[in-house]
């Protein structure tokens, strides 16, 4: 079970390029019509200065682009098949767009048990920063082991 | 600018509400690529029922791309200052979501003013699947 020395544990920082065929894939997947979304020439007339990215892609890049996608479970020593999403919440700094590099920088910062042990909730908080260093954004999962 | 043009919208009107098409396997295959997240629960019934579950369920996050798709139909995506939310029940195969949002409260920061805005998803039955909040800049 995940105790209390897993706080502050941070896991191989991932770099992940926002790349326009993998973007128009996932818009298609979600049906997705938005015109500035679909079109660069109505992104940019909208002050953009290329489609931006959808309010969760950043989850996805940083799962897309690392070569250990559920690193902080294997290190953590948690099976994948008793993990579930609790929460999930985004904090937008400056806008993220088609061409932008991005790094991300993973934490634990909470481990808190639930009904007695029978349940562990723990936070992962991830920085944000683009190809000029600027922090771009605050990513923070809370995930439910089913102990 | 003629600041009486257009006001701003009163706390407690919906400000976001979309519906979903129903939810189908060929849905989760497709995000488990699109997305990145390859986790196995979502699109192999075989790693799912081993878990415990009867049947491959919905990814929270792609629930949750579609608030977030519901969300930026009614506000520039660059006037979002956040977006969270929580998974408060498993979305099965078949469900038709709709998502909502209402405006609670205007805030001021810094001097730009910004709407909270409570957020849910629903099924086809009404059961919350997700409940959330974001602050946009209007």
């Amino acid at each position: 079970m995940v105790d209390q020395s897993a706080v502050g544990r941070s896991f191989t920082p991932v770099t992940a390029s926002v790349e326009p065929g993998r973007l128009r894939y996932f818009f298609n997947t979600l049906g997705e019509c938005n015109p500035v979304y679909r079109d660069a020439a109505v992104a940019r007339s909208n002050g953009y200065s290329a489609v931006p990215a959808p309010p969760t892609y950043l989850f996805c890049l940083e799962m897309m682009d690392s070569d250990k996608p559920f690193e902080f479970l294997t290190e953590l020593k948690i099976d994948l098949a008793r993990v579930l999403h609790g929460e999930q919440s985004f904090s937008y700094h400056a806008p993220v767009v088609v061409g932008d590099t991005l790094t991300f920088k993973p934490r634990v910062t909470s481990v808190t048990d639930k009904k007695g042990g029978a349940m562990t909730l723990i936070v992962v908080e991830t920085a944000v920063s683009n190809q000029d260093g600027i922090h771009v954004a605050d990513v923070s999962r809370t995930i439910v082991v089913r102990n | 600018m003629d600041q009486t043009a257009k006001r701003p919208p009163a706390i407690g009107e919906r400000l976001v509400h979309k519906t979903f098409p129903a939810i189908s396997r060929h849905t989760l295959a497709l995000y488990c690529g699109a997305s990145g997240d390859h986790n196995p629960m979502h699109v192999d019934i075989d790693f799912a029922k081993k878990a415990g579950f009867p049947d491959v369920f919905t990814h929270g996050m792609l629930v949750m791309a579609y608030l977030g798709q519901a969300l930026t139909d009614a506000v520039d995506p660059a006037s979002i200052r956040s977006f969270s939310t929580r998974f408060a029940a498993i979305t099965q195969l078949g469900a038709r979501l709709t998502c909502e949002g209402h405006i609670t409260e205007w805030l001021d920061h810094q001097g730009e003013r910004r709407a909270k805005l409570a957020l849910t998803t629903k099924d086809e039955n009404g059961e919350i699947k997700l409940a959330g909040e974001a602050i946009v800049a209007l």
